[in-house]
């Protein structure tokens, strides 16, 4: 533990800590732009430099370890003469184009120029210019205003593992780029934007759109995937402009993926505005008291029984609670959150979540990937693999569709009878498995929604019992859901009981009505000849076989709660209105209720949430995981040959919002597997 | 930016010269033989690197394509576009220039009718400016290729270019009988070897 | 005058064959097993007391650089010999790798066993075509006699010699840069710490040593270090390869003692300055980066570390670059400003922006297109560079100019106000 003295205060760090991370836990400031505190340190930008007492020359503070007895000022005649030197420099050749910059009012460059630059330049040469390079539908470039501190270089190498930029030529002349024009293929590129201290890489589809201080910003939470990734909607008027990752070490640390980022246009087209009734075949324009007295009266004439409802993957715990509650009163318990029609044991909670957490990963030495692309369906869950593959130490075994994780893996095979390979210790990824302290098993969708998911699903709780995966420190028994409101669905128990059937019946043609809450990722020809309610936000496959149609909030338009594939309990808040006639979804239920003349027991969304937490009392724990209590879960049954198949086909069109996005759209045409050309050997 | 559907293998000989080159570092450490490889590779196509060639060696060495383009890109000897037969490069640098590189500059220029950074139509000549090659004493002094050609004026240059012209091949070293970096006149130190081995 | 007999390279010149046969009859690989027997102790010791100063442009004492080498662990110690000989004005090593190659590689057994290598790489400039293929000759016929590889030269010493040619960046001449190059990466120097002897090359301990040195050594440790260290005055003892360019009637390398002065190294053996001792205007003593001197301190600064050191230049890889009265001496120093830009990594804000600022700045000095403010400037603009950057070639890119200024900017102001007066005219 070095003790150091830093402008007077004295300090003790761990071993290993960097002077600028003394300094930052001083509270003391220090400049920087190459540094980030979850990339490698180059040190280059040398903006960071400080005095250190018996050093000729000031030091670059991020890359030097406290040592024991430093005395170190970084508030000296020295450091402030370096930081307007350095300022200087990395001004010269930058073209101060602020007026014309989507940086402008966010950027590093400007506010430490304010904060710690000279007032003027020097500089009376010609300045630098620099082509913009392509790098796809997503991250714009102005490459004359890069200020080469390497962040983007680094952060696609180490943090996204598809190493594809590079500093090109040298000197003055070096430049970030591609060299081979290609977009970048990381689901994750957005955050160049973010981790860009200058307005060289920005937001392509938000160009020139908005200045940063124009926004309103609301904190939230991520729907397009299940890791709930923290994020702030920021808004102009009632317009959504743009997305952006919040700091939760415990979830996304500081990313988000493309969709979250980018799918947000597709919030603006094929909305559902206003209540729509079919008549004669056709979807009519309806008001709200006639589309809630077809449904009624329709209602009135089935049997209780043949009544169904089926939420979808993006909807808020508080809107299926409330629909819940409906059917209740309308005496069906034909209810499923699980629309991808999965049926593993989920009678107790630990079978359905995250067992050891996203951040539990670090801690893994060796994992098992089995029936999963956590690359397109929980991209930070991924991100989180490869930091921990990176740290050394850690091997991962893939059983399922091959595919890049961008980071070396074990393919063990595509079929299940590879998990009895692991099990009877035949594959020598079983030794990696037994030797391991903490090993860990993730189980995807392209596994458990499969006919034989429960059974798969037993499988794989026995291999991790078998493997020592679970005990009292350590629970490595991880499902990785796909569905932003399945957690949070199963655990207010919006799932058949009492005699109720599940998806796989709802979808049989024998329903009489089937309300569709926000269901589209369905083969909606199996609904037969079922009276159609779809509530929701978008012009989607349901809305097409939809008899009626309530139009409902997008999740940013909304306040709710969804539990993340973790079963930690997030809460959106609401950053704009519903377009329209549209309402927030729980108000549509309670209003039909009220209409059915029997009125659901809240008035407010407040209320609903003190009933629902009776019902759920973990969901109260906003933003804690809760730990799931262990049992003998499972349903046996005979795991078929098939081999796993990919369940996420397009990474970019996932859902009703990012198939309405045109920037998804372009993603899905532009990028490709970056792959070398064909070298004849 | 080169197009990518050129393709480009290594031969048999310069493969089997990069399995010697690779046993040269420990094992794992393999992108150490970047430089070599490429090296052999611009050798096989004419002195130049296509994209095609840059991607066999990120291949062979298990590199990412964009750290062998970086690679390429960062150190001189790269061509990254096609250049002459004869590959003329003057150093002009400050030890160069006080013994008269400008007018080496100016011969080579007149004699091949381009300009710095440029080829001859008939692909025989491309003329360009370098740093300091390493040979001070020796100046001015022009590198063809692999050789070095030293103590230059600009008459001895104009006739080295004829000489290459005509197909003719040049001895390199120094252009005026010099040994090495003894002077001109003879040696100050050493003078009993000079007289054994004169 | 240093005598013959004391010369270490006795084949400077080429005059005799530079393979095996020859090597031996002067003397290469003789005793060399002996030198290994007395011990590494000894071998660094004798190093040490031998006042041996690494010749490669930062006279760091070569035998308490090996002495920081870590005790030996599981992890591989490796020497590198930097022959990335690149710096302008410097071709000394070049005669070593094409003329005697074997004592080289005889000091590369020595130095290995010294720090506890097994392996050395030689890292060439790629342009040093014709030496490489030298070099890689008398590895093989080290080889083929037994003078490498296991027990090398029956010394009990496992020593493995690679040679790895470089391809064009002077930047890989500082040791850190040489390493990432070496591992398949751009010249990109690293920050230190940690330091080459904790990790190295493949993050392993790691010595750079400079050709002249490692070749240095055999003849060190055979005549001892009490005959290496009577040449020369104290701290700057020993001989020196010397290379004398530029306005010169003899250009030329020479071996001579430490300490000679710069007017008598010139005389004796490049044959004066053109046009005689008065007609000289400055001398660039080390090498492109040591900054330049006038002729009121040529006449009697001595040719060491220390002396040159005092006048505020330095003795570098003491490649001496004349100029005489005719020199156009803000060219001269622009010119070398180019090469630094040219050479610049690009990787550090100071030295990428500022090396390239400082060249154009130079440009205009050259016309006098400028105002005398601009020369303070500029003065300015080189501290800003130096002490600021990673490695520590920004601080070798400004000396040159502040050499310049320190000594010709009266010529400066002059330039600017002739460039005046033509516009004017004009």
């Amino acid at each position: 533990m070095p003790k150091l003295t830093i402008n007077g205060h004295e300090i003790d760090v761990a071993q290993g800590t960097s002077v600028l991370q003394a300094c930052e836990q001083l509270g003391i400031e220090v400049p920087r732009f190459c540094y980030h505190d979850k990339l490698s340190v180059p040190a280059n930008c040398r903006m960071c430099l400080v005095e250190v007492e018996k050093t000729p020359k000031p030091v670059a503070s991020c890359a030097l370890p406290c040592g024991d007895g430093m005395v170190v000022h970084t508030d000296s005649v020295v450091v402030k003469n370096a930081r307007e030197n350095v300022m200087e420099m990395l001004l010269i050749n930058h073209p101060l184009d602020c007026p014309i910059c989507d940086q402008g009012g966010e950027c590093d460059l400007q506010d430490q120029a304010m904060a710690y630059g000279r007032d003027s330049s020097r500089y009376n040469e010609a300045k630098r210019a620099v082509k913009d390079k392509e790098l796809g539908p997503l991250v714009s470039t102005v490459m004359t205003r890069c200020i080469h501190c390497t962040r983007c270089v680094r952060f696609v190498d180490e943090i996204c593992g598809t190493p594809e930029l590079g500093g090109i030529y040298r000197g003055e002349s070096m430049e970030i780029g591609t060299y081979v024009n290609h977009a970048l293929t990381s689901e994750m590129s957005g955050n160049l934007i973010d981790i860009c201290p200058v307005g060289a890489l920005t937001n392509k589809p938000a160009s020139f759109t908005a200045r940063s201080w124009e926004f309103q910003k609301t904190e939230s939470i991520d729907v397009f995937d299940a890791i709930g990734a923290n994020i702030r909607i920021d808004t102009r008027g009632n317009e959504v402009m743009r997305v952006l990752p919040r700091l939760n070490e415990d979830v996304n640390e500081e990313w988000i993926n493309d969709k979250t980022r980018f799918a947000i246009d597709g919030l603006k087209r094929q909305r559902l505005d206003q209540p729509y009734v079919r008549r004669n075949g056709k979807l009519q324009p309806a008001s709200w008291n006639e589309a809630f007295a077809v449904i009624a009266d329709k209602i009135r004439t089935v049997k209780h029984e043949k009544i169904a409802a089926l939420a979808g993957d993006m909807v808020d715990c508080e809107s299926m609670f409330a629909l819940k509650m409906l059917f209740k009163g309308l005496g069906s318990t034909t209810i499923d959150c699980r629309q991808d029609g999965s049926d593993y044991d989920i009678s107790t909670r630990a079978s359905y979540v995250m067992n050891s957490g996203i951040a539990g990963i670090e801690e893994a030495d060796a994992i098992l990937l089995i029936g999963t692309n956590p690359r397109h369906e929980g991209t930070l869950v991924n991100a989180r693999i490869r930091k921990r593959w990176l740290r050394g130490g850690c091997r991962v075994g893939l059983i399922g569709a091959p595919v890049d994780l961008g980071y070396p893996h074990k393919f063990i095979g595509n079929t299940p009878s590879s998990l009895a390979d692991i099990a009877s210790g035949k594959h020598e990824f079983a030794a990696i498995l037994k030797n391991a302290k903490k090993p860990m098993f993730i189980l995807g969708a392209g596994a458990l929604a499969r006919a034989d998911g429960a059974a798969l699903h037993h499988a794989v709780r026995e291999l991790a019992e078998q493997f020592n995966a679970v005990r009292d420190d350590w629970n490595g028994f991880n499902i990785l859901q796909l569905a932003a409101s399945r957690v949070g669905g199963l655990d207010i128990g919006f799932t058949p009981s009492n005699g109720g059937a599940g998806t796989a019946q709802i979808l049989s043609g024998t329903m009489d009505v089937v309300w569709l809450l926000g269901a589209d990722e369905i083969d909606t020809k199996k609904l037969g000849n079922a009276f159609v309610v779809y509530q929701g936000h978008h012009g989607d496959a349901g809305a097409h076989r939809a008899d009626v149609i309530l139009p409902g909030a997008a999740y940013t338009e909304k306040s709710g709660i969804y539990v993340n594939t973790e079963g930690r309990p997030q809460m959106a808040l609401q950053a704009a209105f519903p377009p329209g006639e549209a309402r927030e979804d729980w108000k549509i239920i309670r209003a039909f209720s009220e209409q059915c003349g029997d009125a659901l027991p809240f008035d407010n969304l407040h209320q609903l949430r003190v009933v629902m937490v009776g019902h759920a009392p973990h969901l109260a724990n906003i933003g804690m995981a809760t730990k799931a209590k262990w049992s003998a879960f499972g349903k046996t049954g005979k795991i078929a040959s098939q081999p796993f198949a990919p369940v996420v086909a397009n990474f970019y069109m996932t859902d009703a919002i990012s198939r309405a996005s045109v920037t998804m759209a372009k993603c899905t045409e532009e990028i490709r597997p970056y792959q070398l050309p064909e070298a004849a050997e | 930016m080169v197009s990518s559907t050129q393709s480009f293998t290594f031969n048999a000989e310069n493969l089997a010269r990069a399995e010697k080159i690779i046993a040269k570092y420990p094992a794992g450490r393999q992108a150490s033989a970047v430089i070599p490889l490429l090296d052999y590779a611009q050798r096989q196509n004419n002195n130049w690197l296509t994209q095609a060639a840059m991607d066999t060696v990120a291949k062979m060495l298990s590199m990412p394509p964009i750290r062998v383009y970086e690679v390429a890109s960062f150190y001189t000897m790269f061509n990254l576009k096609p250049v002459g037969e004869n590959f003329v490069q003057v150093c002009t640098t400050t030890p160069c220039w006080l013994r008269g590189s400008d007018g080496i500059v100016s011969s080579c220029k007149k004699k091949l009718g381009i300009g710095m950074g440029e080829t001859t139509a008939d692909g025989k000549f491309t003329l360009v400016e370098v740093e300091c090659l390493g040979a001070c004493v020796n100046a001015p002094m022009v590198q063809i290729n692999d050789d070095y050609y030293e103590d230059l004026t600009p008459e001895l240059m104009d006739k080295m270019l004829d000489d290459l012209k005509a197909g003719k091949k040049l001895a390199e070293g120094s252009q005026t009988g010099r040994r090495g970096s003894c002077a001109q006149n003879g040696p100050t130190s050493l003078t009993e070897k000079a007289k054994t081995n004169a | 005058m240093l005598e013959d007999k004391d010369r270490i390279f006795t084949n400077l010149y080429g005059f005799e064959d530079w393979k095996l046969p020859a090597a031996r009859r002067r003397g290469v690989w003789e005793g060399t097993a002996d030198i290994i027997k007395k011990g590494q102790p000894w071998v660094v010791e004798e190093t040490k007391n031998s006042g041996l100063r690494g010749r490669g442009g930062a006279g760091f004492p070569t035998g308490m650089k090996w002495s920081f080498m870590p005790k030996p662990s599981d992890k591989p110690h490796y020497l590198i010999v930097n022959a990335d000989e690149s710096e302008p004005g410097t071709c000394k090593d070049r005669d070593i790798l094409r003329y005697d190659p074997h004592r080289l590689l005889e000091g590369c057994l020595l130095g290995a066993f010294a720090i506890n290598a097994h392996a050395v790489y030689i890292y060439i400039r790629g342009e040093f075509y014709n030496e490489a293929s030298n070099m890689q000759v008398a590895i093989d016929e080290a080889y083929a006699y037994g003078l490498l590889g296991k027990n090398a030269a029956g010394s009990g010493w496992d020593c493995d010699v690679y040679l790895h040619r470089g391809a064009g960046a002077y930047v890989c001449g500082e040791e850190t840069a040489l390493m990432e190059s070496l591992e398949g990466k751009k010249g990109q120097p690293r920050n230190k710490p940690p330091f080459p002897a904790g990790a190295g090359l493949y993050s392993c301990p790691t010595t750079i040593n400079n050709v002249e040195t490692i070749a240095a050594v055999p003849e060190i440790l055979k005549r001892g270090a009490t005959w290496f260290a009577s040449f020369g005055r104290p701290k700057n003892s020993g001989t020196k390869l010397f290379c004398i360019s530029g306005h010169v009637n003899q250009p030329c390398n020479v071996e001579e003692a430490m300490s000679i002065p710069m007017r008598e190294l010139i005389e004796k053996h490049a044959g004066g300055i053109r046009g005689g001792w008065d007609n000289l205007l400055a001398v660039i003593p080390g090498g492109s980066s040591t900054p330049i001197l006038p002729k009121e301190v040529c006449d009697t600064v001595l040719m060491d570390f220390d002396a040159l050191r005092d006048v505020k230049s330095g003795l570098g890889t003491a490649g001496l670059i004349v100029m005489d009265k005719s020199t156009d001496v803000i060219y001269a120093i622009a010119r070398i400003s180019h090469f630094y830009k040219h050479e610049s990594c690009g990787q550090c804000t100071p030295c990428r922006e500022g090396v390239a600022w400082i060249w154009r700045v130079m440009m205009r000095m050259v016309k006098g297109n400028a105002t005398v403010e601009e020369i303070d400037q500029l003065m300015d603009v080189t501290k800003e560079i130096e002490g600021h950057t990673i490695c520590a070639f920004g601080d070798g890119a400004v000396w040159p100019v502040q050499g310049l200024i320190r000594h010709f900017k009266p010529q400066m102001i002059e330039r600017i106000e002739q460039y005046r007066k033509q516009a004017k005219a004009a």
